[in-house]
């Protein structure tokens, strides 16, 4: 049972600048929940002033299904509780802005996807924290999908020609995998596809082939299979052509400059969730089994592949 | 249809006017649902601007980045609307075509992908693509293929001089299928609440308008066979035409019972004229040779040598010869007989004469006598029309009837009645009353009626027999004054 969902398609609506009244009023209905929310925090911070004001800043990014408002909030209601101080998640569409956001230390923790930890981490920027366990292990792959239609592409490299949607720039799964990939096979990613386009989240991969925009992309497996619970109407309508090889899942970082103290209670905070019963709900409906103390040498594979198109 | 206008008024009334109050309704509500439809239509226009508008503004920065997906989410979210309301407008499909005329980015994906030349797509995006090429770039228009499902609304997608695209907004035509149910339903309710209420009106005053017409109608038709009933005055009481119809009816009615009154008079008075001529005539004829007989007889009968069987004989032709004479001499009204003029005490003297007959029945007379001065009329004569009225009636009359007189004076003549209740007269038999031996005439040979009217008629007057309503027997007579006597 995921209570996740539906809350990513008025995430779309609130990108989009109103075209009529019932957006207008969407937008308010957006504000209203946002100054919610804020006064939620306000008062939530007021209650750990005396012991801390500075509240923890944790970023989201499209690594996970970032979007469902009521699973984050009860997340941060439990981070708040277990680290005795205010959490403030702070959610960005593209990795870019959440990188962005470490590097000028608005933020102390992240998810965020591979791409950017191997970045961070290279550029000393960010350190591993922890790696989320999925089914109980540390890994993730990528999917390359088509749609349902389409019986005939049996590998990526049939694509040419073709349109193809990428998540964002700096995802690993779902733009340096397949560009790799066709580089590794002797393409230039660059012309190989008639177009390519950025959906800037990993759901929309699946949106974009569903709907027919795209005639394949790339995606973290996670997401795929987290939606092919919550929502395998969508996911039905998409075919997995080929899955990768395995990869370290998607860490949590911490900022470099964030504090030996700050950066061991978060990690005890969420390595302790599975032995928590409030936790071990929270990790469901996260669709994850836990947290592991991060290895690095998980993330060899995609430090590999970045060093290898960045000498392109 | 002749069936139908030769319906009756009855029918015909109530079906014209039920047909032009529905005819009315029809045009009213068609009139208010085409009027709807157009505002409708407006609205879609409306609608489409503004989302063009809007839509444009948004799809301009997406454009100039490429960003497909963007432009993507900002075209679906007009189209995955849930139809809310009463307004069931929403865009069916939404492109957006690059300056080369190829799909930027459709709603639909599939049935427009990506990069597709928008000929291509479907022969009215062909056409389209020719309008879009007509068109100067910076305002939007609307575009109604004739033979296309859907209204297209194009709007340029432009900023300052920039030109980057063309945005194509799709209505389905048939979107206004359910909203123009609704609004025919709407209004057949509301026409169907009206007809309950003016149909049975209509029924009714139809029917009350009619009724009259066909009453009458009825009557004039039957005129010819029978003498149509009276109308009942109570079934109209209005003065519009239908009211002066009744009214000119009923007059036409009165005129031709008067007609044919005066005609039965005029046959009458012709038929006892012409018995009149015949009785004098033969009269005279008699008088002549029955004067010498009874002369020769009276010759014979002064020689006294006569047996006495033939004196028997000769009084027996005597007797029968005088009974011809009376009764030739009574046939023979002869009114110029010279008179003293009728005194008031005249009239009393008749009333001492009936009294005795009238005691014997017991009959009550009501008397009224209003002349107060003698009259120039022959008073032997009225006395002697008098006496025959007022015995005619005594003997009509049952026991403990009742018999009125009236007598006076008015407009220079002199007028009477006689009223009795009792036996009353068919129609046949008062059309032969006052001829010679009539069976209901009293008096010497049933000749009593029969010198009444020739004496009324040689005095210039007229005797009128009626049958009133309450069961009386009405004689009246009009003499005027100082006549031909």
């Amino acid at each position: 049972m995921f209570p996740f969902g539906n809350k990513i398609e008025s995430s779309l609506i609130y990108r989009l600048p109103s075209s009529n009244t019932e957006n207008y009023f969407i937008n308010h209905f957006i504000m209203l929940r946002k100054y919610l929310w804020l006064t939620v925090l306000l008062a939530s911070s007021a209650v750990w002033a005396n012991e801390n004001t500075q509240p923890i800043r944790f970023g989201l990014t499209p690594a996970i299904i970032h979007n469902q408002y009521e699973l984050l909030a009860d997340w941060r209601e439990y981070l708040q509780k277990k680290l005795r101080r205010p959490v403030e998640f702070v959610s960005r569409d593209s990795y870019r802005e959440t990188i962005d956001l470490i590097r000028q230390q608005k933020i102390d923790f992240a998810w965020v996807s591979t791409y950017p930890y191997v970045y961070l981490e290279d550029k000393r920027l960010a350190r591993l924290l922890v790696t989320p366990l999925y089914q109980g292990r540390p890994y993730y792959s990528f999917y390359l999908i088509v749609p349902s239609t389409d019986l005939e592409t049996k590998s990526l490299l049939q694509l040419k020609g073709k349109i193809f949607a990428y998540a964002d720039p700096y995802s690993t799964s779902g733009y340096l995998a397949p560009r790799y990939q066709l580089q590794q096979a002797g393409e230039n990613p660059n012309r190989f596809f008639r177009k390519t386009f950025f959906t800037w989240g990993h759901q929309r991969i699946v949106d974009a082939v569903a709907q027919g925009l795209a005639d394949a992309g790339s995606l973290d497996s996670f997401v795929w299979d987290t939606l092919s619970v919550i929502q395998p109407d969508l996911t039905h309508q998409t075919r997995i052509v080929a899955k990768s090889p395995e990869y370290g899942f998607p860490p949590v970082v911490a900022r470099r400059s964030v504090s030996r103290a700050d950066s061991a209670a978060m990690q005890q905070a969420l390595l302790g969730m599975a032995n928590d019963p409030e936790g071990a709900q929270l990790l469901k409906r996260l669709n994850l089994s836990g947290f592991a103390p991060g290895d690095a040498k998980l993330y060899d594979g995609i430090r590999k592949m970045m060093r290898t198109m960045a000498d392109q | 249809m002749k069936f139908i206008l030769d319906l009756s008024y009855r029918y015909k009334l109530p079906l014209w006017g039920g047909m032009l109050i529905i005819i009315t309704a029809l045009a009213v509500s068609g009139t208010l649902i085409s009027h709807a439809y157009d505002e409708l239509k407006e609205d879609l226009l409306h609608d489409s601007e503004t989302m063009g508008y809007s839509l444009k503004t948004n799809l301009f920065p997406a454009m100039l980045h490429d960003d497909v997906w963007r432009a993507y989410e900002i075209i679906s979210v007009p189209i995955n609307r849930p139809i809310e309301g009463s307004n069931p407008v929403k865009a069916e499909h939404i492109l957006v075509i690059d300056n080369e005329l190829r799909v930027f980015v459709a709603a639909h994906p599939k049935s427009a992908p990506m990069l597709t030349e928008m000929r291509h797509l479907n022969p009215e995006f062909a056409v389209l693509a020719d309008r879009i090429m007509q068109m100067d770039g910076r305002s939007s228009q609307e575009i109604n293929l004739p033979e296309s499902k859907y209204y297209y609304y194009v709007t340029p997608i432009s900023s300052e001089n920039l030109h980057l695209g063309t945005l194509i907004i799709a209505h389905p035509k048939n979107i206004f299928l359910p909203r123009f149910v609704q609004l025919a339903r709407h209004g057949l309710e509301v026409g169907a609440i009206i007809l309950a209420i003016l149909l049975p009106f209509n029924w009714y005053w139809g029917r009350r308008m009619a009724l009259p017409l066909v009453q009458i109608t009825e009557r004039m038709g039957d005129i010819s066979k029978k003498w149509p009933s009276e109308l009942n005055s109570d079934l109209f009481v209005y003065r519009d035409e239908i009211g002066q119809l009744f009214v000119a009816y009923t007059q036409m009615l009165r005129d031709l019972k008067d007609k044919e009154e005066f005609e039965k008079q005029m046959v009458q008075s012709e038929r006892l004229a012409a018995l009149g001529q015949l009785a004098a005539g033969i009269a005279h004829e008699i008088n002549n040779p029955l004067s010498g007989m009874l002369t020769a007889i009276d010759t014979l009968k002064s020689y006294s040598d006569l047996d006495p069987r033939t004196m028997k004989t000769i009084d027996l032709i005597e007797r029968g010869l005088t009974q011809i004479k009376e009764t030739v001499g009574a046939l023979l009204v002869e009114a110029k007989i010279k008179s003293r003029h009728l005194a008031p005490q005249d009239i009393e003297d008749v009333l001492t004469l009936v009294t005795p007959m009238a005691r014997k029945k017991a009959l009550h007379i009501g008397w009224h006598n209003s002349l107060d001065e003698a009259v120039p009329l022959p008073a032997t004569l009225v006395r002697q029309i008098l006496i025959n009225l007022l015995l005619n009636a005594v003997q009509a009359t049952e026991q403990q009837g009742e018999v009125t007189f009236d007598i006076g004076i008015a407009d220079s003549q002199l007028q009477f009645s006689v009223a009795n209740d009792g036996r009353m007269l068919s129609d046949e038999q008062i059309a032969h009353l006052f001829e010679p031996f009539s069976p209901m005439s009293e008096g010497s040979h049933g000749l009593g009626l029969w010198v009444t009217y020739q004496i009324v008629h040689q005095l210039g007057g007229r005797v009128s027999v009626k049958r009133e309503p309450n069961d009386l027997m009405h004689f009246t007579v009009s003499i005027p004054l100082g006549g031909v006597a």
